[in-house]
């Protein structure tokens, strides 16, 4: 059995006080002051406990009310409101949904898993990953007990190429040699920011995370240079560009652009550590020419695919692309076609907004995910954007703290390891190596909606 | 003056109002009276719908909940035109925005507490029926015939019973005359006011509740013939006596809201009388673990249910399972390990405490899962011996329907009955004293909120309303008992394969 792993989590402060889904709006005129004003009956005192806050320069309210509504209810004139936060509304985008980014704030701040009382109420089914289910074992297959940690969920990857099969001489001697890889006990890493008001700061956040965790790091090769005593956990990226052989050996693993010499480029680079794994970043795109591509790229020797959908988890640069999933999904079953699905590491990254996404990209047939926007979000990101036109950063990330940017990272990953060892938990699976591309283990909507209801009603409307 | 024990007595299926105990009703309008108001009643005359009402000649704070809109209160026969002194506002509910969910929209729980109130549906422009989750049931529409098919049926003696021993001679032979029974809450998880106030209801209606996996209180004895008595994997509070007491055995193999993952009651909620009846220790945390140790197969499974049968030679079997890709399967095996009852609870259904990656993600949503059991059970020949019960997002009388017309025989409801009970689905039931709305709790002054006669009365009501609504659905459809309703799939339309799908709201529909 492998060591046990384990994250240690510490409770860190938001920066910032986060931004609510609804706040209360009171009015005071017309009250009648009754002696027993609903405002004392809080039984979440909240309206006791409300201070002015000279952090957001205003009432801090909104944070404490927990929703029960009988303040609204209660009050004779009805002057108490509640309503919908504008701001809270307009936070990230239709992938990183106001939902997302703050229970991603509540994870980093304090490392748990998101708990709620009563049924999920979220909308039936979406694009992307939210058009998927997970299986889980019932009554007839051995199922295993994650988070109260009775059984142990391996949730260990290794990237590097594997042999299909093992040689042997005529004498039984190994023939094969052993290809270089790298384990980690999560099956993510940490990936390039497609946008973010960073700094060394950040990126140094992100390496120290990656330390603590015991993953890799892929950061541009100049902020790689400020980092010489992080680099076992750091993955260059070279781009195409040149690189020093000598600092390259200081890495176990680096990340170059596809590009016509890029089989010539891996050579040269392994020429320069014999044991270092090289990965090539591909745009996640779902053409005949891309698998063609990557099937050459294996050929070559490639340890990883790093198959990269835009920052929404769509093929990048396409109008109405592909979701990553399916194009994932396509890769999988071209490789395992092809009788090489084994040999090289597929990892995937783009729009990996939730931990359910890591598993959902696994399934698909991922090995690992790259994390990139998440672990921004964990530094108090609102996802606004603004820096990509050079405007101010809401939370002026670029200056956080790096050790305090570094555990609410870790934070934001435990949480999410969390719920892993939940969702696989549920489905019996012990080893999240066997949960790639698992995909009768998955429940995928359209082959739900045309099982039943396009069944069902194929002959309504001929 | 007699003594009566209301305690124990089982109330009559009568609707009697029974208005909010939290002040005003929350509705979607709201209506506002200015100082200018000379109390001169005539909106009180005017309303058809008595928002408003006077006492010793002052008008009362108006009952906005019940207001017809905007549209009606500028009408010339109405308050606002009719105010001498312009002293009526009406306007949309600003707090509707930031209540409820895609699920429970702000409309849905209005609607469902003013079934409560009333025992009728609302006669604004509530929506009644579906949620805004863009799928399944808020997807599916019943298809009415242009005209009543059959004009003899009379409507009082539409049959909504259903049969929940189908198979076994020497057993209890149950009809229940409603096709809903409540769905297993916990005592620890729930008050034992909430979980009184559910089984007097759902007794009052001939029907039954399910008591969790939080054993059985003393105060639940006098209800003995209503109540389905849960075996779970904590085995918290199961003896032999209580599996003695009872009609029905359910086995939790699974919850909808968290497949897999087994059952949690955090410490607070552990009050000494929880943890009494469950036999522990008061202020530690609970885990029901996943799964049962003691079943890995079909077989372990079988000797589960025949266990049961050994300790109660009268009593059914019900096997609650979620919603995994071969939930077919299982379905079938628990028909051959000789379960009465299959229920399966879909992914989007209630819970107490669950990780929210769970109730999202794990296992699948019910409208998907019925009818795949459902044909399942009727390729293998089985489907007329075994009862098919669907629960785990069944919020309202037209989802009763359309559970039925995908494949069950009928329902369980949870939520619903909470929202009755003035649930506002502020997701907090797990944290700290729990609902601070007196519901979900077992702290002390929290359970004070409320009394059990009332609760009672509110879900009696609710069920009601969802009786007349069931009624008049299958006499629009000319369907004589619910039980033929069973698999018609032709009632219904779904609005991602069916174009220009009529309008099926019932109070419209035909008139």
């Amino acid at each position: 059995m492998p060591k046990k792993y384990h994250i240690d989590v510490h409770p860190t402060p938001n920066r910032f006080p986060a931004i609510g889904r609804s706040g209360i709006v009171d009015w005071g005129e017309g009250c009648l002051k009754c002696a027993e004003c609903v405002k004392y009956k809080c039984i979440y005192n909240v309206y006791r406990e409300r201070t002015f806050s000279i952090d957001i320069m205003g009432d801090t309210i909104d944070e404490l009310c927990m929703n029960c509504f009988r303040c609204v209810q209660g009050c004779p004139k009805r002057l108490i409101h509640k309503t919908l936060n504008p701001e809270w509304e307009a936070l990230g985008d239709d992938v990183y949904t106001p939902e997302t980014v703050s229970m991603n704030w509540e994870q980093a701040r304090t490392g748990k898993i998101p708990v709620s009382g009563a049924g999920y109420g979220g909308a039936f089914s979406g694009p992307g990953f939210d058009s998927m289910w997970t299986d889980m074992s019932e009554i007839v297959r051995p199922t295993r007990d994650g988070i109260h940690g009775r059984e142990y969920i391996s949730t260990v990857v290794d990237i590097g190429r594997r042999p299909t099969a093992l040689e042997f001489d005529s004498s039984g001697r190994l023939l094969t040699k052993p290809e270089p890889r790298i384990r980690i006990p999560i099956p993510i890493v940490f990936d390039l920011f497609p946008f973010g008001n960073l700094s060394s700061n950040v990126w140094k956040a992100a390496a120290t995370a990656a330390g603590k965790l015991q993953t890799l790091a892929v950061v541009p090769a100049t902020e790689a240079r400020k980092m010489e005593d992080m680099t076992a956990h750091l993955v260059p990226f070279l781009g195409t560009e040149p690189w020093d052989p000598g600092w390259i050996r200081n890495f176990n693993m680096v990340e170059i652009s596809d590009s016509e010499d890029a089989p010539a480029r891996m050579e040269r680079l392994k020429s320069a550590r014999s044991d270092l794994l090289v990965s090539v970043r591909m745009p996640a795109l779902s053409r005949a020419e891309q698998i063609g591509r990557i099937l050459e790229l294996n050929r070559a020797g490639a340890d990883a695919i790093h198959y990269v959908a835009d920052e929404r988890g769509y093929e990048p640069g396409v109008e109405n692309g592909y979701h990553v999933k399916d194009v994932i999904r396509e890769l999988h079953t071209a490789l395992m076609n092809e009788g090489v699905r084994d040999e090289i590491t597929v990892i995937s990254s783009g729009g990996i907004a939730m931990a359910e996404h890591v598993i959902k990209s696994i399934l698909c047939g991922a090995n690992l995910v790259g994390v990139d926007v998440p672990l921004l979000i964990a530094l108090e990101c609102r996802v606004c954007r603004n820096c990509r036109d050079g405007g101010e950063c809401p939370v002026d990330l670029a200056q956080g703290d790096s050790r305090w940017g570094a555990q609410r990272i870790v934070n934001l990953v435990a949480a999410w390891h969390n719920q892993l060892l939940e969702v696989m938990g549920a489905m019996g699976i012990r080893e999240v190596r066997r949960l790639r591309g698992e995909q009768g283990r998955v429940m995928f909507m359209e082959d739900l909606e045309s099982d039943t209801f396009a069944h069902i009603f194929a002959d309504r409307n001929p | 003056m007699s003594y009566k024990n209301v305690w124990s007595e089982v109330p009559p299926a009568v609707v009697v109002d029974t208005p909010s105990r939290f002040g005003r009703a929350l509705g979607k309008y709201t209506v506002s009276i200015s100082d200018a108001c000379n109390d001169c009643l005539k909106c009180v005359v005017v309303c058809p719908v008595h928002v408003f009402a006077a006492t010793g000649g002052k008008l009362t704070p108006p009952r906005d909940h019940l207001c017809l809109g905007i549209e009606c209160s500028k009408k010339s026969n109405r308050c606002v035109r009719n105010c001498p002194e312009q002293a009526i506002r009406v306007a949309e509910n600003p707090s509707c925005k930031a209540l409820g969910d895609r699920r429970w929209t702000s409309d849905l729980l209005m609607s469902t507490w003013h079934m409560a109130e009333t025992g009728k549906l609302p006669e604004n422009d509530l929506e009644y029926r579906i949620g805004d989750t863009n799928g399944g049931f808020d997807k599916l529409r019943l298809l009415f015939p242009k005209r009543p098919p059959r004009p003899s049926l009379e409507k009082d003696e539409i049959d909504t019973s259903i049969r929940l021993n189908k198979r076994d001679a020497g057993r209890h032979q149950i009809d229940i005359p409603i096709p809903v029974y409540g769905g297993g809450m916990s005592f620890g998880s729930i008050s034992q006011i909430t979980m009184l106030s559910r089984i007097k209801a759902f007794a009052a209606w001939g029907s039954f509740t399910c008591t969790g996996e939080g054993g059985y209180p003393e105060a639940l004895f006098p209800f003995d013939d209503y109540i389905i008595t849960q075996v779970a994997t904590g085995l918290f509070g199961v003896r032999e006596e209580t599996i003695q007491r009872v009609k029905i055995i359910e086995f939790k193999y699974a919850q909808g809201a968290k497949p897999g993952l087994g059952g949690h009651l955090l410490g607070p909620k552990v009050t000494p009388a929880v943890a009494r009846i469950r036999e522990t220790v008061p202020g530690s945390s609970l885990f029901s673990p996943f799964p049962f140790h003691s079943v890995y197969s079909v077989e372990d499974h079988k000797k589960h249910v025949d266990w049961i049968k050994a300790i109660n030679p009268r009593g059914l079997v019900s096997v609650k399972v979620s919603t995994p890709t071969d939930v077919d399967m299982v379905a079938v095996g628990s028909y051959y390990a000789g379960a009465h009852i299959i229920h399966i609870d879909g992914s989007y259904g209630g819970t107490g405490a669950a990780p929210d990656v769970a109730k999202k993600n794990i296992a699948m949503p019910l409208e998907y899962a019925i009818p795949k059991v459902h044909n399942f059970l009727v390729a293998e020949g089985v489907r007329n011996h075994i009862t098919l019960i669907a629960s785990g997002g069944v919020r309202t009388a037209y989802d009763v329907i359309k559970a039925i017309a995908l494949g069950a025989d009928g329902v369980v409801t949870g939520t619903s009955d909470l929202v009755a009970l003035e649930c506002i689905r502020c997701h907090n039931c797990e944290s700290g004293r729990g609902c601070a709305r007196g519901i979900a709790t077992t702290d002390l002054e929290l359970v004070g909120l409320m009394d059990l006669k009332w609760g009672s009365q509110r879900i009696i009501n609710m069920l009601s309303c969802w009786r007349d609504q069931l009624r008049e659905i299958l006499y629009l459809l000319g369907i004589k008992s619910i039980r033929e309703l069973v698999g018609r799939t032709d009632v219904l339309a779904h609005l991602d394969y069916c174009s220009d799908v009529p309008d099926d709201d019932i109070r419209t529909v035909g008139k």
